[in-house]
């Protein structure tokens, strides 16, 4: 959900490049109602680039099925990748700009020097 | 009766580095229980997020109403400031650490400053905002040459309102349809003035959902929402 907002930078500047990641998991509880309501306001394309850099498989068009038929299967998946999913250590780049923002201890850092912003 | 989050895990000294929850901080966590009901089963949000988290206590406490364990959406904590240099890293850290220590509830934080990094991706999106703002009245100087961090926290500027302005055409790009923003607000802060302005620009509602006197502070939480039936 973050892109790169340096100066100057304003097109072909999402999604952020995951690389040296470091993720944990953590379970919680599958809530099918909640996922059904988040599927709106996600980009589905780039969840899909961003859940295969870290070794995530998600169908490159979401189901066709109306939304209350969606497979449980495909629900689970999601749930893995938004809820549980959780990226402690990294870095991610600006497809753009190539400008690297940390992220540390499952804090994304989104601040630049006074010279980019 | 929600218990008020556990801060056991914060010691004096990280409270030398993060706002400390106040009487301000309480009336806010009691607005919100107020409207449990209607958080819960009206708004029901996918994404929440607290402007200028401090330790987390809000986002906590938010979590809990909404539900004991269940997949709650996702909480944002982010910082309020607009001044690159008063951003505080550590509150980000803090508030990601009350929320593990609070039965698990999950809250995502991001360092970043009041403008930048959520939008143009959260457009419309965000269900409940919750924010706790700088609102002392002080002089311009102060607000922008305050050395300490906690000072950062409350110091407001000119009416209290410098940093509130700048944040209210953020909110009305993030709250989403159906989603509600609570704001506190002191009487200093001119809050029938801020009502109007909602209104005349935004669109947006507005009630105020409790008052108090802390002091000699007449502190208010005000819940404003989409006026979307016109």
């Amino acid at each position: 959900m973050l892109q790169c907002h340096a100066k100057n930078c304003n097109s072909n500047n999402y999604p952020l490049q995951l690389s040296k990641v470091e993720v944990v998991n953590q379970e919680t509880e599958f809530n099918p109602m909640f996922l059904r309501n988040m599927l709106p306001k996600l980009e589905w394309n780039a969840l899909v680039k961003t859940a295969f850099q870290i070794n995530v498989t998600l169908p490159n068009a979401l189901p066709e099925s109306s939304t209350d038929e969606l497979d449980e299967e495909f629900l689970k998946t999601l749930h893995r990748v938004l809820l549980e999913t959780h990226i402690q250590q990294g870095q991610m780049t600006c497809p753009n700009c190539n400008h690297v923002y940390h992220i540390k201890d499952g804090i994304p850092n989104m601040l630049l020097d006074e010279t980019e912003a | 009766m929600i218990p008020t989050p556990n801060l056991d895990h914060i010691s004096s000294k990280d409270y030398e580095n993060v706002y400390e929850p106040a009487e301000d901080t309480f009336l806010l966590l009691d607005a919100l229980e107020k409207d449990a009901e209607l958080l819960r089963n009206e708004i029901a949000p996918c994404i929440s997020l607290e402007i200028g988290s401090g330790t987390g206590c809000v986002s906590t406490f938010l979590g809990k109403i909404l539900g004991d364990g269940k997949a709650r959406g996702f909480f944002l904590a982010r910082s309020l400031s607009f001044l690159q240099e008063h951003i505080n890293p550590y509150a980000s850290y803090i508030t990601i650490k009350t929320g593990y220590n609070n039965s698990q509830v999950q809250l995502e934080s991001i360092t970043t400053n009041l403008a930048n990094g959520l939008l143009p991706r959260l457009y419309h999106s965000v269900d409940i905002i919750c924010c706790n703002p700088p609102y002392v009245v002080t002089t311009s100087e102060e607000l922008y040459s305050s050395k300490s961090v906690i000072e950062r926290a409350w110091a407001g500027g000119i009416d209290g309102r410098e940093v509130i302005d700048k944040m209210l055409p953020l909110v009305d790009e993030l709250l989403s349809d159906k989603g509600v923003f609570y704001l506190l607000l002191i009487s200093e802060n001119k809050p029938n003035e801020i009502r109007e302005t909602m209104k005349n620009d935004y669109n947006l509602q507005s009630k105020v959902v409790l008052s108090r006197l802390a002091g000699r502070e007449k502190q208010s939480i005000l819940r404003f929402w989409r006026d979307i039936r016109q």
